[in-house]
């Protein structure tokens, strides 16, 4: 398998509450922040393993909820500042972008790009180390105005999602799996940085196709059918032609039509019925990745 | 009202008021009001005036909780006769239209029954919520209730706590029932949890029609949870929380909690133990409007009430 070398990730930061009804990432984040101190002591006494010293950097971020409210657009340009410039060889390493979902999805890893070889390789870590709950690999191709795009600001990024967890609500499981989560991506960092060999392979992920919106009145828009118990909770299933989408007010099943097997996820998430989106539909689509090793300067 | 005999009579139960959006995020009391007010044909009743309401349409419009305050605990006296001012809060001056159409509270031209639809991110189940041990119309009704659902559970919360009831919406109408069926996030319509509920009111208006009609409905018994204590989370000096429902509570509504049993973990993994004497049994278990309130769970104990039998009061 092919060698890659690459440049050592330097400066990391580890974002929650980038939408703030998300609470595990605000509290894991606080959380790190209060460990940090101690962290950073281990770091410093470790230093002859580490080729370069790794600034931690933290930050939580309390956002009001509205995408549209001119206070995003100022903080959005704040967070390039901050973590950024987006696209220059100043920014910020790598973002881990910490989220929470209504859908059972367990723990998601989002990427907007199928070719960056840090991320698709923690990914690769992270499900070979968590057991837990199936740990999944989504590629999104979405504009770069929405909210996730926090993490594109620096040149490696991704985002932690995990349900299902009501918002304002922060459930200690989902909390314990976050925290494992982050604390392995940085654990992967700590070993690439100081040479680890990492194989390539295989990582098999889930490629957006399109999104699906509820069944609603002409006239009003309201919803008139609910996602399906059938589909309920069912994210990453596989769904074929004639399987249950939706159960109607008035009792009727509306069914999947389409000829393509394809996997529905963010079913039912709570922040995108104003989005008209009830759920996605991905496509399993194998990646492989090569084996990476820190370039040495 | 009673007679020498061991039937109690009661007053006609006609105009009945379903509301929805009490709460403006809890969908499916929203989803199924407005449902009926397009076409009532399924919560039509024989003797019955029923209208269903959606009580903060504001709230309900932005998908959230409440605008100014919580329009579930504003029906206090102060409040109901607070004057028509300038500045009043949305849900106060909401309050004040809602005792006007379906109050006054307190008076013999209320409404006659309240049902408030709520949903709860706890994992309670169907639960009907009650403000009296002795409103036989009510206890009546929640036992009709609970025996039609069977085997599927309906639990019953009884608040009748001095320091913790509150003044509800519901609590207009001289029956006041809270409907509350969980665990559903907030914002997010799901279909079993929308079924549940609407399964319930269709027992509840046919309780209602019955017993308009003149059956007399035997002496009873309900198993009810009564109201405790209210449990907050740990917090640090600046009001944050320290830590979350242990793993092994969240999730337990309804289920016995014993001393030494777990009950939160802090953020650094430390457990902290339930010290009480008694056996307790929590509800409201983690929910997402209860942290600003101070709750992480409502202790209750286990208490059967009794009813007399009951019919309609002969003109």
């Amino acid at each position: 398998m092919a060698l890659v070398f690459l440049p050592a990730l330097a400066r990391m930061a580890v974002c929650g509450g980038t939408h703030g009804n998300e609470l595990s990432g605000v509290y894991v984040v606080q959380e790190m922040e209060r460990q940090r101190k101690d962290l950073l002591d281990h770091y410093i006494d470790q230093n002859n393993f580490l080729n370069q010293a790794v600034n931690m950097f933290f930050s939580a971020v309390n956002c009001p909820i509205t995408d549209s409210s001119p206070y995003e657009v100022w903080r959005a340009q704040e967070l390039n500042n901050l973590l950024g410039l987006k696209g220059s060889t100043d920014a910020t390493d790598i973002i881990c972008d910490l989220h929470n979902t209504t859908s059972n999805m367990g723990l998601t890893l989002i990427h907007y790009t199928s070719s960056d070889w840090v991320t698709l390789h923690i990914c690769k870590y992270l499900q070979t180390k968590i057991t837990k709950v199936p740990v999944r690999v989504l590629v999104l191709d979405v504009p770069i105005s929405d909210a996730y795009s926090l993490e594109s600001v620096s040149k490696h990024g991704f985002s932690l999602e995990i349900g299902p967890q009501p918002h304002g609500v922060v459930r200690a499981d989902i909390y314990i799996i976050m925290k494992e989560a982050v604390d392995l991506t940085i654990d992967w960092i700590h070993k690439f940085n100081s040479g680890t060999v990492f194989e390539g392979g295989d990582v098999e992920t889930f490629k957006f196709i399109k999104s699906v919106d509820y069944p609603r009145d002409p006239e009003t828009r309201t919803l008139t059918a609910a996602i399906h118990p059938q589909l309920q909770d069912k994210d990453f299933c596989l769904l074929k032609r004639g399987d249950p989408l939706f159960l109607s007010f008035s009792g009727e099943t509306v069914n999947y039509k389409e000829e393509e097997t394809l996997h529905p996820f963010f079913i039912n998430e709570a922040a995108y019925y104003e989005k008209g989106i009830a759920f996605h539909l991905g496509k399993k689509m194998m990646l492989t990745i090569p084996t990476v090793q820190v370039q040495k300067d | 009202m009673s007679s020498r005999t061991n039937v109690s009579c009661l007053h006609e139960a006609k105009r009945v008021a379903i509301f929805g959006g009490t709460h403006g995020n809890e969908m499916s009391g929203i989803t199924l009001v407005n449902m009926w007010k397009q076409n009532s044909a399924e919560i039509e009743r024989n003797g019955l005036l029923i209208k269903p309401f959606i009580s903060n349409p504001k709230a309900v419009e932005k998908c959230t909780r409440y605008i100014d305050t919580d329009l579930n605990r504003a029906f206090t006296p102060e409040n109901l006769s607070a004057p028509d001012v300038e500045g009043l809060l949305y849900e106060v001056q909401r309050a004040k239209e809602i005792n006007r159409m379906f109050g006054h509270k307190g008076s013999s031209d209320a409404y006659d029954v309240i049902f408030d639809l709520h949903n709860t991110t706890s994992n309670m189940g169907s639960t009907l919520i009650l403000e009296s041990s002795t409103d036989l119309f009510n206890l009546q009704m929640v036992h009709y209730i609970k025996k039609a659902m069977a085997p599927h559970t309906c639990s019953v919360l009884l608040n009748e706590h001095p320091q913790l009831k509150y003044s509800t919406t519901r609590s207009v109408a001289k029956h006041p029932i809270g409907l509350e069926v969980g665990p559903q996030p907030q914002g997010v319509l799901r279909s079993n949890v929308f079924e549940s509920m609407r399964t319930i009111l269709k027992h509840a208006l046919d309780f209602n029609e019955f017993f308009n009609s003149g059956v007399e409905f035997p002496p009873c018994t309900v198993d009810v949870f009564r109201v405790q204590e209210r449990m907050d989370y740990p917090r640090d000096t600046n009001g944050n929380i320290t830590a979350m429902v242990h793993p092994h509570l969240q999730d337990c509504d309804w289920e016995p909690l014993n001393r030494g049993d777990p009950m939160f973990l802090t953020f650094d993994g430390r457990t902290i133990l339930y010290e009480g004497a008694n056996t307790v049994y929590p509800t409201f278990i983690n929910e997402a409007a209860y942290y600003e309130k101070q709750q992480a769970f409502t202790t209750t104990c286990r208490e059967i009430l009794a009813a007399n039998a009951i019919r309609k009061a002969f003109k």
